[in-house]
């Protein structure tokens, strides 16, 4: 046991204690949290620095709203109600399209007005909210992803993870959704995660369920050596995040829209170390080398090219 | 904040604690076990008899403090008897008087037998005065040979008493023994004659009668010894060796002739003697000790408190003490568990139910209520009122369970009650949360983790010695609360991480 724990030091594996102990408690101001875990607030900033962000189509404050949800939603065909204050992608519904008066999940079940209306009580009243508080429900653009990922996802939109320390990306995954994870991206949730090239945008290897993998559980492709469209702009993308939200330690997730393009989906201010299985490699080295590095980076470009040039695999 | 500070914090706490625990320990010598040997018992006299329907008269000796035992909460229960107490040299009489008893009578008397470690003087006293004993025609002159032969064969007062006995316990006694004992029953009437053959010999003796408190029984037997005064103080001879000394756990109710109970007005008089061992207040006499010789320590600790919040501070220091067990399961082996405390109030309501019972009622609980928050869920309620209802299912099935229990003849099912019934119902609402978002498994996997750490809690919570050390030294959980700061800094990993990082280490596939 005690082999596995020098191998894993000697790899910099870092675990939750360290995690939390020396990069979130310490870069993460308590005062900033809400500004990522309230997803309305995070959509602000970023349309507020220019960063692209699914539209919004609406939100429901309070229960007497959701009368008028059907009437809110009649010009949509196609739309996601989410809850604002949601953790792991929790609470998420996607409603790709109408079928008898019905509204039809992204799985293909039907579900009532009645239903949906309930559920956004559900977001209401704290169900899935951090700390079960009263949350708002939020209602906006489906996101359509971009047809590279269409082999590589099982229904769903494949997301990139982006690890931002001090304003530097260190780390990257692809998240693409399957059928075990109900096409959510979580990867607690069974979604497959794989390791991304942070000098090319190239994936690497993928982690499923704890589990190293080569192909994709339900649509057999073969996952490494995909090329992420628009690799240049996620990567601005996230390092601008930093800026945008003052977190040192940042989670940034986007996605890429067959329309659209990258999308800034949401901020996670504790995200996760499962990425690290994905890249077969641990985190602390690059972040105790941007720790020493980062105030010699000035602009955004320098910090991305800085990534790119340390970070990459080869 | 710089992990100095951190560290100098937790060593000052350390410090702190660890100077003042070694300091009551070594010090003070304030017990680090419960202790096998328990310091107090609970004696009872119950006397019972058939009144003739004229004035009822009972008199009965009872115990005073000794220099190894402190009697105390004298009881006196009866009914509708007048009661007196004296005390003359070397007996405590309580006389219970009513002016017409009818019927079958119960008297009572119940006290707490200490033992303490008295640091005063053997009571030195004047020589007592010799009361010379009547025998008459053959017994005088057996006598008299008994005292010239023991005379004869010893050197001083110890030895005399020695050979008395020995000559009063031979198998086959001489002539003049056999004359003597004809006339006494039992060991009391031995010891009887032999404090007047030492009266005649001119050695004031008299019989102690008592009681060992070695095992809670409910009829315990008198024990009686020989006490004689020499070298200006009373000492005992065991009434079968002769040796000189009394057991420790001797409690010597009376001394001198005479019955333990004596009465008029009534018959078919009955006495039995019980001892029963305080189980929870063994404590209690360590502190006992400690005021005799260190008053002011004891003023201000938990000792000072009434009982009743003593027994309620005995379970609050173990909060603390699961709380830690909780950082050092979630923080450094990384077990998931519903609620951050929530399995330290299971293992709390265990206390009431024992473990296994326990467990068992807690999982068919959150069974059921789970089974009825499926259902509710299809209700599509809201979640405040679901959770009410949720909670009202809870506590009609801790109902049922308790009178099922009781039906059946299990009193652990009464206990159910104590189970906290919001933190089980905030436990099935989050556990069928889970269930619906990552699926049973990880359900089922945080369940098992919540019950597993109840029960290991319960093990450490429920284990006597851990109770005594943090009732008895509650500033070690300034040690606790410095091991818990430490661990709030650590960053280690979790040793579920090691699991669930395993396949790293095996190199990239």
């Amino acid at each position: 046991m005690f082999g596995i724990v020098r191998r894993l030091a000697a790899m910099g594996v870092m675990g939750i204690n360290r995690r939390n102990a020396e990069f979130t408690l310490l870069h993460n101001p308590r005062r900033l949290y809400p500004l990522v875990d309230d997803k309305l607030r995070t959509k602000e900033i970023a349309i507020r620095g220019g960063i692209p962000v699914p539209e919004l189509y609406g939100v429901v404050q309070r229960e007497h709203q959701v009368r008028e949800l059907a009437a809110r939603l009649a010009p949509y065909e196609e739309f996601v109600v989410k809850p604002a204050h949601g953790k792991g992608g929790d609470g998420i519904l996607v409603i790709d399209g109408r079928a008898n008066g019905r509204y039809r999940l992204a799985g293909g079940r039907l579900i009532t007005q009645e239903e949906l209306n309930h559920h956004v009580f559900s977001i209401l009243s704290g169900l899935y909210s951090l700390g079960g508080q009263p949350d708002q429900a939020l209602m906006e653009y489906r996101v359509h992803p971009d047809p590279v990922f269409e082999a590589l996802s099982f229904q769903g939109v494949p997301d990139i993870r982006i690890i931002v320390f001090l304003g530097v990306p260190a780390m990257a995954m692809l998240r693409l959704p399957t059928r075990v994870s109900e096409g959510k991206a979580n990867l607690h949730q069974g979604a497959l995660g794989a390791g991304v090239d942070l000098a090319t945008g190239v994936t690497l290897r993928a982690v499923w369920r704890q589990e190293i993998v080569g192909e994709h559980p339900d649509t057999g492709e073969k996952i490494s050596g995909v090329q992420v469209p628009h690799w240049e702009t996620l990567l601005t993308m996230a390092t601008r995040s930093f800026e945008l939200s003052g977190l040192g330690y940042l989670g940034v997730d986007l996605v890429l829209d067959r329309d659209l393009g990258p999308l800034l989906l949401e901020l996670n201010a504790r995200p996760g170390l499962a990425i690290q299985m994905a890249n077969g490699g641990g985190l602390l080295h690059r972040l105790q080398l941007i720790e020493e590095r980062h105030a010699t980076l000035n602009s955004v470009a320098e910090r991305v090219a800085f990534a790119k040039e340390q970070f990459g695999n080869r | 904040m710089s992990k100095v500070h951190l560290y100098l914090l937790a060593l000052l706490l350390t410090v702190a604690g660890l100077s003042m625990f070694l300091y009551k320990a070594l010090v003070l010598h304030f017990p680090l076990a419960p202790g096998a040997e328990v310091d107090i018992w609970n004696v009872e006299a119950k006397i019972t008899f058939q009144a003739l329907n004229e004035p009822v008269k009972v008199s009965l000796f009872i115990p005073r403090s000794t220099r190894h035992h402190a009697i105390m909460n004298d009881a006196f229960i009866s009914r509708g008897y007048g009661l007196s107490t004296a005390t003359d040299d070397s007996n405590r009489q309580a006389v219970w008087t009513v002016r017409k008893g009818r019927g079958q009578q119960s008297l009572y008397y119940r006290a707490e037998a200490r033992r303490v470690e008295t640091r005063e003087p053997r009571a030195s006293g004047r020589p007592p005065k010799i009361i010379k004993p009547e025998f008459i025609g053959p017994e005088e002159v057996a006598a008299t040979a008994l005292v010239a032969n023991i005379r004869r064969r010893s050197a001083d007062t110890d030895s005399m008493v020695a050979e008395l006995i020995r000559r009063l316990n031979q198998p086959h006694p001489d002539d003049n023994v056999t004359l003597l004992l004809a006339k006494q029953t039992g060991e009391s009437g031995k010891m009887d004659l032999a404090a007047q053959i030492l009266a005649l010999a001119g050695v004031p003796a008299r019989v102690v009668h008592g009681i060992r408190l070695q095992e809670p029984t409910e009829k315990a037997t008198l024990v009686h010894w020989l006490e004689v005064y020499d070298r200006k103080e009373w000492r005992a001879f065991n009434p079968v060796s002769g040796t000189v000394g009394v057991p420790e756990n001797y409690l010597t109710w009376w001394r001198g002739p005479g019955p333990l109970v004596r009465l008029t007005g009534g018959e078919k008089l009955q006495l039995s003697l019980s001892v029963s061992r305080d189980q929870e207040t063994g404590i209690k006499s360590a502190v006992v000790r400690g005021q005799i010789k260190k008053p002011l320590l004891v003023k201000f600790s938990l000792f000072s408190l009434p009982i009743h919040s003593q027994q309620v501070y005995r379970v609050l220091l173990m909060v603390p003490v699961g709380a830690f067990l909780m950082v050092v399961l979630r923080n450094v082996v990384g077990l998931s568990a519903f609620g951050t405390f929530m399995p330290v109030l299971i293992a709390l309501a265990f206390r009431e139910t024992q473990l296994l019972a326990g467990v068992v009622l807690f999982s068919l609980i959150v069974g059921l209520g789970l089974l009825i928050r499926f259902y509710l869920e299809r209700l599509k309620l809201l979640v405040v009122p679901r959770l009410a209802a949720v909670l009202i299912v809870v506590v009609l099935l801790m109902a049922c369970f308790s009178v099922l229990g009781h039906k059946v003849g299990l009193e652990r099912g009464l206990s159910v009650a104590l189970f906290p019934m919001v933190i089980m119902t905030m436990t099935i609402e989050r556990m069928s949360i889970v269930w619906e978002e990552r699926g049973p498994s990880e359900a089922l996997k945080q369940g098992i983790g919540s019950i597993g750490a109840a029960a290991l809690i319960y093990a450490v919570i429920h284990n006597r010695e851990v109770q005594h050390l943090f009732f008895v030294f509650p500033e070690l959980l300034l040690v606790l609360l410095a091991g818990t700061i430490l661990l709030g800094r650590y960053s280690g990993y979790r040793l579920f991480e090691l699991f669930r990082f395993r396949g790293l280490v095996k190199g990239p596939a």
